[in-house]
């Protein structure tokens, strides 16, 4: 299928499902309405709604929020699995001891903590970011510790051939290795920031997408809830197109083979 | 150069009744080389020729100080050999390239490490780079180059640091059979510029001659011990192509493989018997 051919399709699938959904939800077939606009509202009210946001410029402030606790989760969490995932691959001893617990941490759905990280850090963004922080740390920690533990032995052998000593063992060999593998899950990584960040509003916050969703929901407001839901696919999409551009810059030197795999 | 001074010219590498063995999952001793005698001496070019799995490759590790003798000695010009081999390039067999890095990085890493300035590491590197055939490859990853090509990179890497020693695991045994013979003779050119003491394992008897001054045959693991050694007069410069035509070339090829013949099938009849109740 060519590129043209492809992106029609992919359109058209966009078209009938909205041209449905309006009919289901506005047009009356067999005598009555099969989708109760109450529960369903309906496409034009939806984009309506985004429109609206837009043009009064309430949304930005959400969207700067939601976008301020994802970055903040994805660096901070990013940091701490670097570091830990560093000293747990070159102390296997600490990582033997800590074993039992990373896992049974890691095994906890996270939503979990929220209430607790609210009443620690408040309502404002450091309880969410909290939240983002737990749910990026176990990847990039797993990645980086994967990364560093799987150095082949040849290149460390031939690094040490060449004179290295373990500093240098460490800038030159096991780094670059370590964050090969944490990029190559960045696109997981940052997208359990926007999921902490946008959770974290949702059980409670006075900004950010979440938020918007949660009170449109609370006053069964169906239009907002899908509005917002849009707004955030969008959101969402445009965040891993950034980090696509940026995973390009920096594997250059894998085989793309390994890169898309 | 005069006999005296020959006589003073000290020996590279010697291993001295060297035993290597390892400890297995079951506790039990595997012994891969047993009481390994040989010499070096600086300038010469000595192949060591084995069946597979044989240790050979453990032999050159051992010389590399990555690995420790069960017993027996390892000394380096003449010095006790303690943790790696400082005086020693290695060229691995598997790809040992640095794959995030690219070829001008990768050859000037090895000076960079020594505290020589980036800018004149890059200039020697690229210098190199152009010595081994790959002036025009400098930006290229690892990736972006073919199995000859990294094997190049692979060369200059270890040579820009000037090691006294070269050790080469069987470095051309990936290649096709051309490119081996071309990275042959590109061996043998950039040897005889500065002539350092070689260790060169392969598995190739015919490239272990055409290269080498000595061969050195291994018997079949484990316990391979080293049961052979033949000097190899042929005139240098050699060429890897012409030479093969020599007569001198085929009579020593045909007393070699009396030898390692039989060697070989060995090793070959304990892998099947190995294969068969694993």
């Amino acid at each position: 299928m060519s590129r043209a051919a492809l992106l029609l399709c992919q359109v058209l699938v966009a078209v009938v499902v909205l041209a449905l959904w309006q009919v289901f939800t506005t047009v009356p077939l067999f005598g009555r309405i099969l989708l109760p606009p109450f529960f369903f509202s309906n496409p034009i009210d939806v984009f309506s709604q985004i429109i609206n946001w837009f043009a009064s410029g309430v949304i930005w402030k959400h969207l700067a929020i939601t976008l301020w606790e994802s970055i903040l989760a994805f660096v901070i969490g990013s940091a701490l699995g670097i570091l830990v995932g560093f000293w747990f691959a070159r102390q296997p001893r600490v990582a033997a001891v800590f074993d039992p617990y990373v896992k049974m941490t890691n095994a906890l759905p996270r939503v979990v903590l929220a209430p607790i990280f609210a009443l620690w850090f408040g309502l404002g963004i450091w309880s969410k970011v909290a939240l983002g922080v737990t749910l990026v740390f176990f990847i990039v920690f797993f990645n980086v510790y994967q990364g560093v533990k799987e150095v082949s032995t040849t290149v460390l052998d031939n690094g040490r051939m060449l004179g290295m000593s373990e500093r240098q063992l460490m800038r030159h060999v096991y780094w670059p290795s370590a964050l090969s593998w944490m990029f190559s899950s960045l696109h997981t990584s940052v997208g359990f920031a926007v999921v902490g960040a946008v959770v974290g509003e949702y059980l409670g916050a006075a900004a950010g997408l979440g938020y918007l969703i949660q009170q449109a929901e609370g006053v069964f407001d169906v239009a907002g809830v899908f509005a917002g839901m849009f707004v955030l696919s969008a959101f969402v999409i445009l965040i891993d197109m950034a980090v696509t551009v940026v995973e390009r810059r920096l594997l250059v030197w894998r085989p793309a083979a390994a890169r898309e795999a | 150069m005069n006999q005296a001074m020959d006589k003073a010219k000290p020996t590279a590498v010697a291993l001295e009744d060297a035993t290597v063995a390892f400890r297995l999952a079951d506790a039990r001793v595997y012994t891969a080389v047993e009481r390994a005698r040989l010499a070096v001496a600086h300038g010469e070019f000595v192949a060591i020729v084995g069946p597979t799995g044989c240790g050979k490759s453990t032999l050159l590790n051992v010389a590399a100080g990555l690995l420790k003798p069960a017993a027996g000695a390892v000394t380096i010009f003449d010095q006790p050999l303690a943790g790696l081999n400082r005086d020693a390039g290695y060229l691995f067999q598997a790809d040992a390239l640095f794959p995030w890095k690219t070829a001008i990085d990768n050859v000037a890493i090895g000076l960079e490490i020594k505290g020589t300035p980036r800018q004149k590491a890059l200039e020697q590197a690229q210098a190199w780079l152009t010595s081994v055939g790959l002036g025009a490859f400098a930006n290229r990853y690892p990736h972006m180059l073919s199995g000859g090509q990294r094997k190049r990179v692979g060369l200059a890497q270890v040579l820009i640091r000037d090691p006294k020693i070269l050790l080469m695991d069987e470095p051309f045994g990936p290649l096709d059979a051309q490119t081996r013979q071309v990275m042959g003779n590109l061996l043998l050119e950039l040897w005889t510029a500065d002539r350092k003491a070689v260790l060169f394992v392969t598995h190739d008897l015919e490239e272990a001659i055409a290269l080498a001054d000595r061969v050195v045959i291994m018997s079949a693991g484990p316990s391979s011990r080293i049961i052979g050694d033949w000097r190899v007069e042929l005139p240098r410069p050699r060429d890897i192509f012409e030479v093969r035509l020599d007569k001198q070339f085929h009579e020593l090829h045909r007393e070699i493989w009396g030898v390692l013949k039989e060697e070989v099938m060995k090793g070959y009849a304990q892998s099947t018997q190995a294969g068969g109740t694993n």
